[in-house]
């Protein structure tokens, strides 16, 4: 085959990955409506849908038709929603950053969300004003700003960039902890550590409202950069060399991902892993052009989010756990694999 | 006219790295960048890639301030190979060639068949067509070397900055590369080390210390007994090779005190 042949077909096997995880992902979407305290048949599940997004007129239940609708779609749309935001946002800073480790809260905004959120639900502050997602956001933003001014104060290399996202980190995460312990009841202290773990719960249509065109638009931003980033595999210096102008694609991408994981985080709380993990797992899928590996991301953190957010409400009968918390459980030991394959493969 | 350096002075850490520098590379020729450790080579290249602004002093591309220089613009005509490369990312051989079409491709342009032929014919020159497929972290130092060689010469540069480019490589690639260099129609700058080398395959020689350029000139005129002995503290016999026709330098071992 000649080289264009080639480099077509494999663009086209690239067109059929996302077909197929675009089906998967409505697979997993339309599992996720139908499961729950109260189980639909699938077949109804997709009539609702269809009813709703199509405009077709089958019959089925009032009931049924509200549960789907008014709470489990939303819900599992936003579960995509913010698997693509906080994988695409690992694969970016690990690549930004240099660093295999860095993940989506690495640079303080899920520290800031808690301490925003807790200032909000247990000191009161804002009088009612301001919503417990709006003090997150504000937060983030916040820990973000200090992150920033510090990691450009110390140089701006990224390991100071890792560095000052620790110890903003740290200290936000303080600050969240003596709020709880020397303020909070015992019910808002669950309350507020529900919070933390991570939580779909409370996911509405405006939540996705909210989130979904931040999202779109950075995952988009991230996407027309992918050229940039497999320039920077060599460093800062390199990509600049191949005529990157660094400080400009820096800023964009950094600004992009920090603006959709405030969003996320503070709807949700921080749902750790998918931003670590997803990324690994997709270059071991897709090599590490971003060309490939950022829809690849985005796909696989989307489906992987959404099945969690299944395994949530159907591990423990009768009860839903926090999101984060299963992430967290699977996200564990599938890092644990990766790292063992990597090394044997090295 | 191509690149050059007039009165350049860069610091770095507090520190005066490069003072006064001025040197021009002609056309086509290969200009040698020479020096002990630390006297200032690396820098210098950055200084003439675009990667650090200078002090004081100007740095030119065919007259124009490099600093003015689109860096898109800049990359497609000026490609450098630094002293050491390193990645975390599990690239191929492949995939770091294919970074030097990075300049010249448009944001929504495809690989195309003279980009992948191209790539074919770099990693030909540098005698890496075999390994195209195999991991960076599981390459050798100087197939590493060879790669970004590669990956420069990707860029179809007309000024090439190469930093120590053969420090890595077994005497044949040593004097494989640097014939290829010398065939190319591009104009070089190559800090080298190995002073037989750099008589061997430079047109002119630059012999930085501390920062400032102590001689600049034809290999001959530029390596002589006394400087070897004042510049490196080293002493050796010179003469013209009966061999190759070019200097050739003998190094002797010092003497016990
Ligand atoms: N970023 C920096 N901060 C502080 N000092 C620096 C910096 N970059 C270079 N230097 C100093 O400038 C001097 C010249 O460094 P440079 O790397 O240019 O030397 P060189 O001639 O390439 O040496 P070598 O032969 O060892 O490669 C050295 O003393 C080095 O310590
Ligand atoms: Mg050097």
């Amino acid at each position: 085959m000649d080289p264009a042949a080639r480099i077509g077909s494999r663009q086209a096997a690239g067109f059929n990955l996302i077909g197929v995880a675009a089906i998967v992902l409505l697979l997993g979407i339309t599992v996720a409506v139908s499961v729950g305290e109260m189980s639909i048949p699938i077949g109804t599940s997709l009539q609702v849908m269809s009813n709703r997004l199509l405009g077709t007129g089958y019959e089925v239940g009032r009931i049924q038709d509200g549960i789907i609708w008014e709470y489990r779609l939303s819900r599992a749309l936003f579960a995509a929603v913010l698997g693509a935001g906080l994988a695409v946002t690992g694969a970016v800073l690990q690549t930004l950053l240099r660093n295999p480790l860095a993940e989506p809260y690495v640079l303080g905004l899920s520290a800031g969300a808690s301490s925003g959120a807790v200032a909000i639900a247990i000191l009161g502050l804002g009088a009612g004003a301001i919503s417990l997602s709006g003090g997150a956001f504000i937060g983030a933003l916040l820990a973000l700003a200090v992150v920033a001014a510090l990691a450009s104060a110390s140089g701006g290399s990224a390991e100071r960039v890792i560095l000052a996202g620790i110890v903003v980190s740290q200290l936000f995460n303080a600050v969240t902890s003596y709020i709880v312990a020397t303020a909070a009841n015992a019910e808002q202290a669950r309350g507020v550590m529900f919070w933390l773990l991570g939580n779909l719960s409370g996911v509405r249509w405006t939540d996705l409202a909210l989130a979904a065109p931040v999202v779109l638009v950075a995952c988009g931003m991230c996407l027309l950069h992918a050229r940039a980033l497999d320039a920077f595999a060599f460093g800062p210096d390199a990509a600049m060399a191949l005529g990157i102008r660094i400080a400009r694609v820096r800023a964009v991408l950094f600004g992009c991902t920090a603006a959709m994981v405030a969003v996320l985080v503070s709807i949700t709380g921080t749902v750790g892993f998918i931003g670590l993990v997803v990324p690994h797992a997709a270059r071991f899928l897709a090599g590490p052009g971003h060309a490939r590996l950022l829809p690849a991301t985005i796909m696989l953190g989307a489906i992987l989010t959404v099945v969690a957010d299944i395994l949530s409400r159907i591990l423990v009968p009768q009860q839903t756990l926090p999101i984060g918390v299963v992430t967290a459980l699977f996200g564990a030991p599938a890092f644990a694999a990766i790292l063992c394959r990597a090394r044997r493969a090295s | 006219m191509t690149i050059a350096a007039r009165n350049v002075g860069w610091s770095a850490g507090g520190r005066m790295v490069l003072d006064g520098v001025t040197l021009e590379a002609a056309p086509g020729q290969v200009l040698g960048l020479i020096g002990p450790n630390g006297s200032g080579k690396s820098s210098l290249l950055r200084l003439l890639a675009g990667l650090r602004r200078v002090a004081s002093g100007v740095v030119t591309l065919d007259g124009r301030n490099i600093d003015r220089c689109p860096r898109g613009a800049l990359a497609r005509r000026v490609a450098m190979v630094e002293q050491q490369a390193a990645t975390e990312a599990p690239v191929t051989v492949l995939d770091v060639v294919r970074l030097g079409r990075v300049p010249h491709r448009g944001l929504f342009s495809s690989w195309n068949a003279p980009d992948g032929a191209l790539v074919d014919q770099v990693l030909c020159h540098v005698g890496l067509h075999a390994l195209r497929h195999r991991l960076w972290h599981t390459l050798s130092g100087g197939e590493r070397q060879r790669a970004q060689i590669a990956r420069a010469l990707a860029q179809h540069p007309q000024e090439l900055l190469l930093d120590e480019p053969t420090n890595h490589l077994d005497v044949q690639h040593q004097l494989e590369i640097l014939a290829l260099i010398r065939r190319l129609p591009v104009t070089t700058v190559v800090a080298l080390h190995d002073l037989n080398l750099a008589a061997m395959f430079c047109d002119n020689l630059v012999l930085l210390q501390n920062g400032r350029v102590r001689t600049a000139g034809a290999p001959a005129d530029v390596l002589t007994r006394q400087r070897l002995l004042e510049v490196f503290g080293v002493s050796a016999h010179l003469g013209i090779s009966p061999h190759h026709g070019r200097l050739h330098i003998q190094f002797l071992p010092p003497q016990p005190r």
